[in-house]
């Protein structure tokens, strides 16, 4: 099977903490992996190294065949990455935010829209600013600029916090179809109960390495 | 770890090598002839009188902050070039800077002294003094980005550009101030050296002067790079450390 | 096949229209930025205390207020970035560094040119300058010519590092002294064409001149350095 990452002793280091104290990790194309383990364990740091943005700082480590000490930044294009914060424009109204990330990534109009529409944020809402949004509402606004951008590894932190139980569904059900149309997606959550039904393998993280792995 | 250690420690007892004692011994030797030629050997200025013996200082020290900051800049494209990405040449391009941004001090303040006996005042806003002046806080900023801090690769990507970007600014600034003194109003004063006559002996001093304070330049900049390399090494071996106590945490 | 240069544009028009949309929504500019400058034009007058002194240096004290106006809004520029991770999202998702850099650098150069025509307003009435008919047409181009570089120039430091911690107050640092030849080049153009201190305006071309090589080697370099500015 192909492996879309690949992480090999890998150390991560935030301003002289190590994040990730040389973690090995091997996911495969179609696998929804769950990351999950006590906060402050690595998990969000597992994902933004997989993204690039955090550089490797000991061990080695590949992203779809692209080397992450060398060439981090090439990896980008093809993940998506729905972090802590959404990544939104608090000023600019939930229309503009989507707009503005599907022309930042050459997305087509009718990606937006549909996107819009998945994710239930069109009608009333969409002139207003994402800062008198709820949290869950701004959940859902990130999850529409992520989709437009159809990443082929998708990584997501906490992607059900502040969602509804519908909201939750309609996110499961995203997933899925990425999975099915050859996405791989690695998600850390908390809440197990809920993830454990989506994931096709659950990893346990702690003190910056992996301590157990269940299918 | 202890193998690691004690090697560590009685590596750091010194950071000096063979090389760079005889190195530093020459220099103490070159910087005591120094003071004997400029202070003793050499005679007064005919106009300036003693005064000329600042010059011995002051035009070693800006000498040695030009070559130091051409120095940072060429470490600095080396090491963005450079494929392995050594820290080695950030680190030299950082104490390089440094102690540039100490002999540019150096001859602001030999120069001020020289004015106030010269010209009766410490300041004039003369073109060469004000990009002076900008050449001394660019690299202050230069020093402050080096201090952002996150890991040694990070601090050395930021501050190689940072370097690259200043070298680009000081031509800039330079140019403008001289355009500014020469096109707006007629520099009242004129250029210091012109005044002076130098006999065989005083221009020998100020040769001099160029050698040994070129050696002494070699000298700190070798010491503070290695002491540098120390700094990061503690550092490394915190990590080291952080590493082993964060996978206790894991209970592994 | 999109090629590099079509991105560049898509991604650049996409940032200067976000931007845009952000002040004008927020009016940030309009309701905290400009009286700010305002304030420091007054003070200006209480620091000098003299009709004639104001006149003659007018031309410098608008650039300065145009100066301390622009690191307000270079750093509200990136706080918005940062504030909810947008720059990180931005980085991810591999967006041309190069249109962040021009697109942001447009729209900060529409706000300090909206900026400086109010500033010039401001000093033509407080500090009773005249110019003439050629002097205004000088002006106008001194101020095209001076944003751009100012607008590249503030950008590029403004992205250095943008979220590392310590930045804010370190910008002014890095940026003053980066824009100094910007300051010079721009009052003595200025100079020459309020013809204070008996200054001619035929004397500042040479200085529009300078203005305009100071723009043209910072966007140049800003669109080499800006990707690693802003990579952690």
């Amino acid at each position: 099977m192909e492996t879309v990452v690949e992480l090999r002793g890998v150390v991560a280091v935030l301003s002289s903490f190590p994040a990730l104290a040389g973690i090995d990790l091997a996911v495969h194309r179609g696998e929804i992996v769950l990351l999950h383990g006590p906060n402050g364990a690595g998990k969000t740091s597992v994902l933004r190294v997989c993204a690039g943005l955090l550089p490797i700082e000991r061990g080695e480590g590949s992203v779809m065949g692209v080397n992450l000490r060398t060439q981090r930044e090439s990896v980008r294009e093809r993940v998506g990455l729905l972090g802590h914060s959404n990544g939104l424009y608090l000023e600019l109204t939930v229309a503009q935010n989507v707009a503005f990330w599907a022309s930042a990534v050459g997305a087509s109009a009718q990606e937006v829209a549909l996107a819009m529409q998945q994710m239930k944020i069109d009608g009333r809402l969409t002139n207003v600013k994402a800062s008198q949004l709820s949290a869950g509402q701004r959940r859902r606004c990130a999850l529409a600029s992520l989709m437009v951008r159809r990443a082929s590894l998708w990584l997501l932190d906490e992607p059900h916090a502040g969602l509804d139980q519908e909201g939750r569904d309609e996110l499961d059900a995203i997933l899925r179809t990425a999975v099915m149309s050859g996405a791989t997606v690695i998600l850390a959550s908390h809440e197990t109960q809920r993830s454990r039904s989506l994931a096709t393998r659950v990893i346990t993280v702690d003190g910056g390495l992996i301590s157990g792995s269940e299918s | 770890m202890t193998t690691f250690q004690t090697a560590f420690e009685a590596k750091s007892k010194t950071t000096g090598t063979a090389a760079s004692k005889k190195l530093g011994a020459a220099t103490i030797v070159a910087v005591i002839f120094l003071v004997l030629s400029g202070l003793i050997f050499s005679a007064e200025d005919v106009v300036q009188g003693s005064t000329v013996r600042i010059m011995y200082v002051h035009v070693p020290s800006i000498w040695v902050a030009y070559l130091a900051f051409a120095l940072t800049a060429i470490f600095s494209g080396v090491y963005l070039s450079n494929r392995s990405r050594s820290l080695i040449w950030d680190r030299l391009a950082g104490a390089s800077a440094e102690i540039g941004v100490l002999f540019v001090a150096v001859s602001l303040v030999t120069g001020s002294l020289w004015g106030r006996l010269t010209w009766g005042t410490f300041w004039v806003w003369d073109a060469r003094l004000t990009s002076t002046a900008f050449l001394f806080i660019t690299y202050i900023g230069y020093l402050a980005v080096r201090r952002l801090g996150g890991t040694f690769r990070q601090r050395a990507r930021r501050s190689s550009v940072m370097a690259l970007l200043s070298v680009l600014e000081i031509p800039l600034v330079h140019f403008s101030v001289n355009l500014w003194r020469t096109l707006h109003q007629k520099a009242s004063v004129a250029d210091p050296n012109a005044k002076v006559s130098l006999d065989g002996l005083m221009l020998f001093t100020l040769f001099w002067g160029l050698i040994s304070f070129t050696m002494l330049f070699a000298w700190l900049l070798v010491h503070r790079q290695r002491l540098m390399a120390l700094e990061d090494a503690v550092q490394d071996r915190g990590l080291d450390r952080a590493i082993q106590q964060r996978r206790t945490e894991a209970g592994l | 096949m999109t090629t590099r240069l079509q991105t560049v544009r898509r991604v650049s028009w996409a940032v200067v229209c976000k931007d845009l949309r952000i002040e004008w929504n927020s009016k940030v500019l309009l309701n905290q930025v400009a009286p700010f400058s305002l304030v420091v034009m007054i003070m200006f007058a209480f620091a000098l205390d003299n009709e004639g002194i104001l006149q003659r240096v007018a031309p410098g004290l608008l650039w300065l207020a145009t100066l301390f106006s622009m690191l307000i809004i270079v750093q509200r520029s990136f706080a918005v970035e940062t504030a909810d991770g947008a720059l990180d999202a931005l980085r991810v998702a591999g967006t041309e560094p190069l249109g962040i850099f021009i697109g942001k650098s447009l729209a900060l150069m529409v706000q300090l040119f909206a900026l400086e025509l109010m500033l010039l307003a401001v000093a033509l009435v407080l500090y009773t300058v005249e110019p003439t008919a050629t002097g205004y047409a000088e002006t106008f181009a001194t101020m095209v010519v001076a944003t751009v570089g100012l607008g590249f120039v503030g950008t590029l430091y403004g992205g250095l590092g943008a979220g590392a911690r310590g930045r804010e107050t370190l910008l002014p640092l890095l940026l003053l002294p980066a824009v100094a030849p910007v300051l010079i080049g721009a009052t003595r153009a200025t100079e020459a064409a309020f013809e204070s201190g008996g200054a001619q305006s035929s004397q500042g071309w040479p200085w529009i001149g300078l203005l305009a090589v100071f723009a043209g080697v910072f966007g140049a370099v800003g669109a080499l350095a800006f990707g690693p500015m802003i990579e952690e």
